[in-house]
């Protein structure tokens, strides 16, 4: 069972407007998979390390940091939705207008 | 071959694909954007290189892509409203190796919305369809490369495969498709899913030809730290046919309500790799039913992050609220469709404060289980063959309504995906409506010497793969 209420927290942490319908909806589908999911529950993992990756990958120190050549700031900018030529411009991010 | 005897310039092959796109394509729905300009100056370069005796499998050969890898100058979708006007200002990686090759890219080609999908039903740019029957799906989500192939509207094309995205669209219109190793093939410049996930592969004719791409594409990339050298890790040559090749049969995988017609084919085809010299043998991958569950939590959380980038600030659609926050709430409504936002809910829900270790932590645990599954197969077979999919390519429309339906058309090729071992999907068959069935043929992870050698032992034998539809 997901509320509609948790559905609408889940929309603000992942910055989604939806619309009464969606919360409805998606509060049914969430539920549905969920449920599926309770197979799961019946399993005993204590033992079991978790999967993150498929590759036994670790960090590595890079033996050279070789600088590369970065992409123009012309290039960077090209499909931003608002610039001034020089960066990004977006509304106010501290005091009210930053929520 | 033609290119290189010169039966055929680059350029009248590309003059001829892209008269069939403008012919066929308002009926299909293949192509989102025709490349048309630069392909014939790619082919002119091509037909240069040829005429100075340079030689390579893919020299001047018109080549699709999928629309979620970057193409510098050339609008990348994703198949979303959110990245409508998106064009690159650099190419994904393996892009830039097609390119180098002297490949010629005849445009993007459809799918669902950031590879979210098993019909290319999500598309912002409408559904493809089936070119088996125009009422069908392609599969998805590379429904656009499956179909394109299909149609003999490119001779090869490029998709993704998370969960399945390129083996079911392949199985879906008949073509081969090659979902590799996770880590053979560089994911960097390919716009993500989910990002444990994700693979590159090729859809094609035949598996002689997703080799050819197979070696155009591997190699380590120094952008992207999880592509690794595969030459190191190439245990197994390749065999020379079938004889004596160990065929392990993973009973979980003909699953109760699969279509008759399709456990039909496959077993026929298994069979027929006995014939030839295989040794068949039933095995068990007890953990098979958890793929569902454990993918569906594990790609939308990684999806939910992967696809915060999308705020309206740096590319794509931008949304203007009363103040930052809203103006990113209000984008990301506009800009996403309903499978995406669904994933993008489930996955935020499985990493948020309370529930983490209950979802996300306990499927990555599962995970493991399913992981050794395929270890425990592989230590007595050298390769698993099975179908790719429960049923043959449905209606469109027919599961759109409910989302659980639509994840099910992935059963059989989620666990492969969580595995991330390689699987090509060749057909096999069709059923009593004439659409093409397909078998999945999957080897232990880098195995794709085996996967590959042993599909062209079995092409070699038939002739499904060489059928096309009547357009």
């Amino acid at each position: 069972m997901v509320t509609e209420i948790e559905v609408e927290r889940i929309a603000h942490l992942a910055r989604l407007e939806l619309s009464r319908d969606e919360r409805v909806r998606f509060a049914s589908h969430l539920a549905a998979v969920l449920d599926h999911a309770a197979a799961l529950e019946s399993l005993e993992l204590d033992e079991i390390p978790p999967t993150a990756s498929v590759l036994s990958v670790h960090s590595i120190v890079r033996e050279e940091d070789v600088v590369g050549v970065s992409l123009p700031r012309q290039s960077v900018l090209a499909n931003a939705p608002a610039t001034d030529g020089a960066g990004f411009v977006v509304q106010a991010t501290l005091g009210d207008g930053g929520g | 071959m033609w290119l290189q005897s010169h039966r055929i310039s680059a350029v009248e092959l590309t003059q001829a694909f892209l008269a069939r796109i403008q012919e066929l394509n308002p009926r299909i729905n293949v192509y989102v954007t025709v490349n048309a300009e630069e392909a014939l100056q790619q082919a002119l370069a091509a037909d240069e290189r040829i005429m100075r005796g340079e030689d390579g499998p893919l020299l001047g050969v018109p080549i699709a892509l999928k629309d979620v890898f970057s193409t510098q100058g050339v609008r990348t979708t994703a198949g979303s409203h959110i990245l409508g006007n998106y064009v690159p200002t650099w190419d994904a990686t393996v892009v830039a190796r097609l390119r180098d090759m002297g490949a010629v890219f005849l445009g993007k080609v459809n799918c669902d919305e950031f590879a979210m999908g098993s019909s290319t039903e999500n598309s912002a740019w409408g559904p493809t369809r089936n070119p088996w029957n125009l009422e069908r799906v392609p599969g998805g989500s590379s429904g656009g490369s499956a179909a394109a192939v299909a149609a003999d509207l490119c001779c090869a094309a490029l998709g993704t495969d998370t969960g399945g995205s390129i083996r079911q669209p392949a199985s879906f219109c008949g073509v081969t498709g090659l979902k590799n190793s996770y880590g053979r093939v560089s994911r960097y410049g390919v716009i993500a899913y989910a990002s444990s996930l994700d693979t590159v592969g090729a859809l094609t004719r035949d598996a002689a030809d997703a080799e050819i791409l197979l070696r155009a594409l591997e190699g380590i990339d120094p952008h992207d730290s999880t592509c690794v050298d595969a030459s190191s890790m190439r245990d197994q040559s390749a065999p020379a046919d079938l004889r004596g090749l160990r065929v392990g049969v993973p009973r979980e995988f003909f699953v109760d309500g699969m279509q008759p017609e399709v456990e039909q084919a496959v077993r026929a085809a298994i069979e027929q790799m006995q014939v030839l010299g295989a040794v068949v043998k039933p095995v068990t991958l007890p953990n098979t039913s958890l793929g569902l569950p454990v993918y569906y939590l594990i790609a939308p959380a990684e999806a939910s992050a992967n696809l915060a980038r999308f705020d309206g600030v740096k590319y794509g659609l931008r949304e203007i609220g009363a103040d930052l926050i809203d103006t990113y709430q209000r984008t990301r409504a506009a800009g996403f469709g309903s499978e995406v936002k669904r994933r993008i809910m489930l996955g935020t829900y499985a990493l948020s404060a309370g529930y983490y270790d209950a979802y996300y932590i306990r499927a990555q645990k599962a995970r493991t289980l399913i992981k050794r599954d395929f270890e425990q197969a592989f230590a007595e077979v050298d390769v698993l063959a099975a179908p790719v999919s429960p049923f043959t390519a449905f209606k469109l429309g027919e599961r759109t309504d409910d989302p659980l339906q639509m994840y099910l058309a992935d059963v059989l090729t989620l666990t492969v995906s969580l595995a991330g071992v390689p699987g090509i999907s060749v057909p096999c068959g069709f059923d009593g409506a004439g659409l093409p069935i397909g078998l999945q043929l999957i080897g232990p992870a880098f195995g794709e010497n085996v996967v590959l050698a042993a599909a062209q032992a079995y092409q070699a034998a038939t002739t499904w793969h060489s059928r096309r539809p009547q357009l």
